[in-house]
């Protein structure tokens, strides 16, 4: 059975939120890198691979998936499904949850603040100072929900690490990094859960191609 | 062993409250729909933060399980009560292209949709006036987003495959209100995405949730409460 395929740049945060998934599961795969700025995702052989010209794209045998989470869904479902605890209602309700807590409540905070601190000076947009500030007033307000749930199981969906916990690792691995992590640090569950999943071999590895700056700084641009 | 009793917190016209009722109806699991009001402000009250810290409904409360997110909602009622509509034939590649066009619908669709829903209803309604230029930002990127749905839908008869799954039916609720805007030309200029839609809207389960879920919100009529 030939290895799967993912196809993307590897600091992309929802190319890393599959490339965690595959190490977590230790498949079999061969990243197949693509250039964002020589835009290879708006090219026609992309875009029969995924219509809608974005990556990570999976391929595994005839199957070809996109949209991060549901590749990561299939990965865990076939490798490694305690990760996502199918067999137990109770639970895979839990971690369903929280996947979609990252997906709607933190998410969309988090990506403002790291496109306009570490991107936009890159590109030579100005940074928008007015939402970042708005961002981390709501940020606070989410961390005390994470830092309550944290403070009463281990890990977000019960006392088992899952998918929920490592669905938000790609993103916070570049809010972390900029002058705002200390607003995280601050709350000490959620401090610890952080750095519980900073060492996992999974994530060190998928970290190594992850340098803060997205590759600008060093012109190794995606 | 008698069932838990299933209870369903939120105001019904909302499309996320929608969603997860329509996963119950279409399982056929006996639920209570505990009614909220927004205007009141029940959802941020110390008893509904309780269930729900992040202060937004639907929760659903199945026996000791209490979960928010509708579509984590969504898909613990079908886990549980009609797997096949999550999973398909139980195959990975059918389980596989349900979570793909569920997350299409999270993170393609939605969000254009909703934008021009709501200024075209919703502002309106609230006393405000439709902001044009959010919706034609947004119609360009709907009119992208349904192309692919049009080429998906001329070859497979849902999106997930031959049969009716989740990832269909969450695309209900919202479109329920978009397709009473202007805008519902952009689904009806596509033949089989206007045929899909007309597939869903007629199931009984779509039909029994749309009751609840009146165009003008119940904001349109003052009614003595």
């Amino acid at each position: 059975m030939a290895p799967m395929k993912l196809y993307g740049w590897a600091v992309s945060p929802w190319m890393a939120r599959v490339l965690v998934c595959l190490e977590e599961a230790g498949a079999e795969y061969e990243l197949v890198p693509m250039s964002r700025s020589g835009g290879d995702h708006r090219q026609p052989e992309h875009l029969a691979r995924n219509p809608f010209g974005e990556i990570p794209v999976l391929e595994d045998g005839d199957l070809t998936l996109y949209q991060s989470r549901a590749i990561a869904r299939h990965i865990l479902r076939k490798y490694k499904p305690e990760l996502l605890r199918s067999d137990n209602l109770q639970e895979s309700a839990m971690v369903d949850v929280w996947v979609d807590v990252d997906a709607h409540q933190l998410e969309p905070i988090i990506r403002p603040v790291v496109f306009n601190v570490i991107i936009k000076p890159f590109t030579g947009s100005d940074c928008d100072q007015d939402l970042v500030d708005e961002s981390i007033e709501k940020l606070k307000k989410t961390l005390e929900v994470y830092e309550a749930r944290l403070s009463t199981s281990k890990y977000l969906a019960g006392d088992f690490v899952s998918l929920a916990d490592l669905t938000h690792f790609s993103f916070m691995r570049y809010f972390m990094a900029t002058q705002y992590a200390e607003v995280v640090e601050a709350y000490p569950h959620v401090k610890a859960w952080w750095e519980a999943l900073l060492a996992r071999p999974s994530v060190k590895k998928v970290m190594a191609g992850m340098p803060p700056d997205f590759g600008f700084g060093s012109g190794n641009i995606p | 062993m008698a069932p838990a009793a299933v209870k369903v917190y939120g105001w019904a016209m909302s499309p996320f409250v929608a969603r997860a009722l329509l996963c119950l109806e279409e399982a056929g699991v006996e639920y209570e729909l505990v009614p909220m009001s927004r205007q009141a402000g029940d959802h941020l009250q110390p008893d509904f933060l309780a269930r729900n810290p992040f202060a937004q409904v639907p929760v659903l409360e199945d026996g000791d399980l209490t979960l928010f997110e509708s579509r984590a909602i969504a898909r613990h009622v079908l886990r549980k009560h009609k797997p096949e509509l999550l999973v398909g034939d139980g195959s990975p590649e059918a389980a596989a292209m349900v979570d793909v066009w569920l997350e299409v619908e999270a993170h393609q669709h939605h969000a254009p949709t909703a934008a021009i829903m709501v200024q075209c209803i919703l502002a309106p309604l609230l006393g405000g006036a439709r902001d044009q230029a959010v919706i034609d930002e947004n119609v360009p990127k709907l009119k992208k987003v349904l192309e692919v749905y049009e080429a998906r839908l001329s070859k497979t008869k849902y999106l997930a495959g031959e049969s009716v799954s989740l990832a269909d039916l969450s695309h209900f609720p919202m479109l329920r209100y978009f397709m009473e805007t202007e805008y519902k030309a952009l689904v009806e200029e596509l033949p089989h995405v206007k045929a899909w839609w007309e597939e869903l809207k007629v199931r009984p389960a779509a039909r029994k949730v749309k009751e609840f879920m009146p165009v003008d919100f119940g904001l349109g009529k003052k009614v003595d409460q």
